[in-house]
């Protein structure tokens, strides 16, 4: 993006990147805070999701129902999302209101009031948002693969946590949570857009410095044993339609094997970038799996997902197959494109080709500030900031000996979950 | 606070959007921007699905899916090789009265989008194995949505508020529809209906005006065609006079949908803006306004619970949604239905309409900072002749409405005892 980042870190250890940005009057401001799923215990499984929600809840000082309004009067777009290995918190706003969005987030990190009866009222908030994804045959069949990926790591669970810690986990579970992870030592502020570096600086500076700072660690030590043979899962539910899902265990965001894995997913199953706001897509009905499952009638859509995360996560390819094949023959057939890969190396024609795509993804996500204050942020919660200044060029040094070596080393039969999501019927 | 911006793009306005109308009728709308390095077209062409013979609703949605399965001059693989070797994207949907079309590329690609755009929509060739294709993935999603509570709950609803009219029926038409229409009945559709007269065209990137309209006549000039018939006449629009309940069962589901509402203002009505903003108050602002708050914040029966305001060409309409627990369907509906009698019968208070004022105002900037956020505002003033300047008068007309507007607005529409309820999920409890 051609962005210079200017990185401070304060006495308490917070850390503050700023990105200044002056083609629209625009302030993006995040705050990151490094907790998750990977940070939750089983019993306790989406209570980082939960406290997310509770941080619009009230303080103090912008009681619930003010906070939002707050920045929605002045303009503003703001929203907050809790991932694997963070949640994350963000407002973009007319660049002469920036002042209450640096206001609130410093008030919520230290003052939110988890107040008994707001906890309660959140309480079927947050299951009826699980409901909502229970209504999707490919959320279920996700978990259930996820489950099944992870003997111990946290990441076998759902963000949205199960039904039953849902009905379970107290007040003082989530308040205890929140102390515990939401501090300034424990979070990154990331700035895009138009504002002087100094300036803000120091209003960052007034607003945190006197705000203690510690150190977390995540309750679970995150280790786990390599799969040794191939699992498999089984979903039934309504509906006509059947889902292939397969799981293979993928590097972190932050070994090198990332990026040629990136260029891996896009041959096989089309570009994708993680811009999380605009951007838009570029279609992929010239990758190797559309061009096998779709053109012979085996499927009707192909995805692929590679997640960037802290410790090792999955890559997934999910399929929806056309009704008359089965799972088996699809999968069949996805077995036999990468012993094609394998025995026939990608030219460097083709890796380039995908190289060029992703710059282009990249391109196009920079237009929007938000995006761009998003990319700073996110980096830092499994890596550091320059991650994302190097992401293109990195893609662009992948050599089809990379790829070939990703192919061996991960896209392992023994070491994935297949699940297939059968519509009620089928079951023998 | 803020630093010089000598680079910020103003609104955009008849100083920097320019217009020009080809001989054919296709108007060209181009706005530049120098700040980025891609480019963004967007725009469509007068015939949708109105169009479509009842017994094969779906037929404009799959013809235009179709114009990208092969041409006169490149197969399927070929054209999307060269769209996707170059980090580009094109596509093409129907709705009621347009057939629309969007697209993306680096700004040196511009003339491989205009071309591409050209060959699908003047000379596709509807290659039978693409056709039989289509079909099938367009069955499978249709199956697909059979299963969805949300989509279910707003496709009954919108047959139930629009009975035997276009925008009562859904663009992808129904499995029985789509599984009747013929290779040939695409071929007709697009040989009898296509033409450039009210095509419309707006490219926001770096590119220059000039530039744009020299590839857009070298590619769309030649397209002569007289314009087809009219479309077949419609019934009259009219508001429900009962109460209309609805439920759809789809069995296994953890979480019901619930879609009320009515009929909402068309797009040039003069309480449009009135209604708009008395829809943010309604159910947006903030965390999804006094329905989120009533539904969601106090009451905790939903994760999203949210108004819409969709105005059309020749109506529009009005509409709450939620995702609900099975069991709370009813206790949700009265809720809404009481918030909806407070907003009909009391004004909006000075302070909730100066606050949705001021988002609407201040959220300009936010909308317009991309080249697709710009392209849409830009179509959309074309489309409803809302005129070039439209976005710079825009907060003057904001600031214009008045609480006792807002309320005149709402009454015009709602009316709390005569709502069509739809819900669609489980065990056939209804709201």
């Amino acid at each position: 993006m051609g962005d210079t980042i200017k990185e401070y870190i304060l006495e308490n250890g917070l850390k503050i990147l700023l990105s200044e940005v002056h083609t629209a009057p625009i302030i993006s401001h995040w705050v990151w805070y490094r907790v998750g799923s990977r940070y939750e215990l089983p019993g306790q499984t989406g209570i980082s999701h939960w406290v997310e929600h509770m941080q619009f809840k009230g303080t103090p000082t912008f009681p619930a129902g003010v906070l939002d309004k707050a920045i929605s009067r002045d303009g503003g777009m703001w929203n907050a999302f809790t991932h694997l290995d963070w949640t994350t918190f963000f407002e973009t706003v007319p660049s002469d209101k920036v002042d209450l969005a640096l206001s609130l987030e410093a008030d919520r990190m230290v003052n939110s009031l988890f107040d008994p009866m707001e906890v309660e009222s959140e309480r079927t908030v947050v299951i009826s948002e699980r409901e909502g994804s229970e209504n999707d045959p490919l959320f279920l069949l996700d978990e259930a693969v996820q489950t099944a990926a992870f003997e111990e790591h946290p990441y076998k669970h759902e963000v949205i946590g199960s039904l039953a810690d849902l009905r379970a986990i107290s007040r003082t579970d989530l308040y205890t949570h929140y102390r515990k992870h939401y501090n300034p030592s424990n979070a990154v502020i990331a700035v895009a857009g138009n504002f002087n570096s100094a300036q803000l600086l120091e209003k960052l500076a007034a607003i945190y410095a006197q705000l203690p700072g510690q150190v977390v660690a995540p309750p679970v030590n995150g280790r786990e044993d390599s799969q040794r043979s191939e699992r498999k899962v089984d979903v039934y539910g309504p509906g006509e339609t059947t889902y292939l899902q397969i799981a293979y265990h993928a590097p972190a965001a932050r070994e090198e094997d990332f990026f040629a894995f990136t260029i891996l997913d896009s041959l096989l199953t089309g570009p994708s970038s993680l811009n999380m706001f605009g951007g838009g897509s570029i279609s992929n009905k010239t990758s190797r799996l559309y061009r096998r499952l779709l053109e012979n009638e085996f499927a009707v859509s192909v995805n692929g997902s590679l997640q960037a995360t802290y410790d090792p996560y999955l890559y997934n390819i999910s399929i929806t197959v056309r009704p008359e094949h089965n799972a088996e023959t699809v999968l069949a057939q996805v077995d036999a494109e990468l012993g094609v890969l394998l025995n026939t190396p990608v030219s460097q024609a083709e890796v380039d080709r995908a190289a060029k795509q992703a710059r282009a993804l990249f391109v196009y996500g920079s237009e929007n500030i938000t995006n761009r204050g998003f990319w700073l942020g996110y980096s830092e919660m499994f890596d550091r900031y320059d991650w994302f200044t190097r992401y293109t060029e990195k893609l662009a040094g992948v050599t089809p000996t990379d790829i070939h070596n990703i192919i061996e080393k991960y896209l392992v039969p023994d070491q994935r979950v297949v699940g297939i999501y059968h519509p009620e019927g089928e079951r023998s | 606070m803020s630093a010089p911006a000598q680079q910020i793009h103003a609104i955009p306005g008849p100083n920097d959007i320019v217009r020009k109308t080809l001989p054919n009728g296709i108007v060209i709308l181009v706005r530049s921007n120098f700040n980025s390095a891609s480019v963004v077209i967007s725009g469509y062409i007068a015939v949708g699905s109105q169009y479509d013979p009842p017994e094969k609703l779906g037929l404009a949605h799959y013809t235009a899916r179709c114009l990208m399965r092969g041409t006169a001059h490149s197969s399927f693989q070929e054209m999307y090789d060269r769209l996707e070797s170059a980090g580009a994207s094109l596509g093409f949907g129907a709705s009621v009265h347009t057939t629309s079309f969007g697209g993306r590329a680096l700004s040196e690609d511009l003339p491989l989008l205009l071309s591409t755009l050209a060959e699908s929509l003047i000379e596709p060739s509807f290659p039978v194995d693409q056709v039989n294709r289509l079909k099938s993935q367009m069955l499978t999603s249709l199956a697909i949505r059979s299963q969805s509570t949300q989509e279910m709950a707003a496709i009954e609803f919108d047959a139930l508020l629009f009975p035997d009219h276009p925008y009562g029926r859904p663009e992808d038409g129904y499995t029985e529809t789509i599984s009747v229409i013929t290779r040939r009945d695409l071929i007709d559709f697009h040989h009898t209906l296509f033409h450039p007269a009210g095509m419309v065209i707006v490219v926001v990137g770096a590119v220059h005006p000039e530039q744009v309209f020299d590839i857009v006549e070298k590619h769309f000039s030649h397209w002569k065609k007289l314009p087809p018939p009219a479309p077949p006449l419609h019934p009259v629009i009219t508001p429900p006079q009962q109460e209309i309940v609805k439920h759809v069962v789809i069995p296994g589901k953890s979480q019901s949908d619930l879609v009320m509402g009515t009929l909402g203002p068309k797009r040039k009505d003069p309480v449009y803006l009135a209604a708009s903003l008395g829809n943010s108050i309604l159910g947006q602002f903030g965390l999804m306004g006094r329905i989120g708050d009533s539904v969601r914040e106090k009451a905790g029966l939903a994760y999203y619970a949210s108004t819409s305001l969709n105005a059309w060409r020749d109506s529009g309409s009005w509409e709450v949604s939620a995702g609900i627990n099975p069991g709370n369907v009813a206790r949700a509906a009265a809720l809404i239905t009481s918030e909806l009698r407070r907003f009909t019968s009391e004004l909006v208070t000075a302070e909730e309409l100066t606050d949705n004022q001021n988002n609407y105002i201040g959220r300009m900037p936010l909308s317009l900072e991309s080249n697709s956020g710009v392209a849409n505002s830009i179509l959309n003033l074309e489309r409803f002749n809302l005129g070039l300047d439209y976005l710079q008068r825009y907060p003057s007309l904001i600031r214009a409405v008045t609480r006792e507007q807002v309320l005149e607005a709402a009454r015009m529409y709602i009316d709390p005892d005569n709502l069509v309820i739809v819900s669609a999920g489980p065990d056939g409890r209804t709201g």
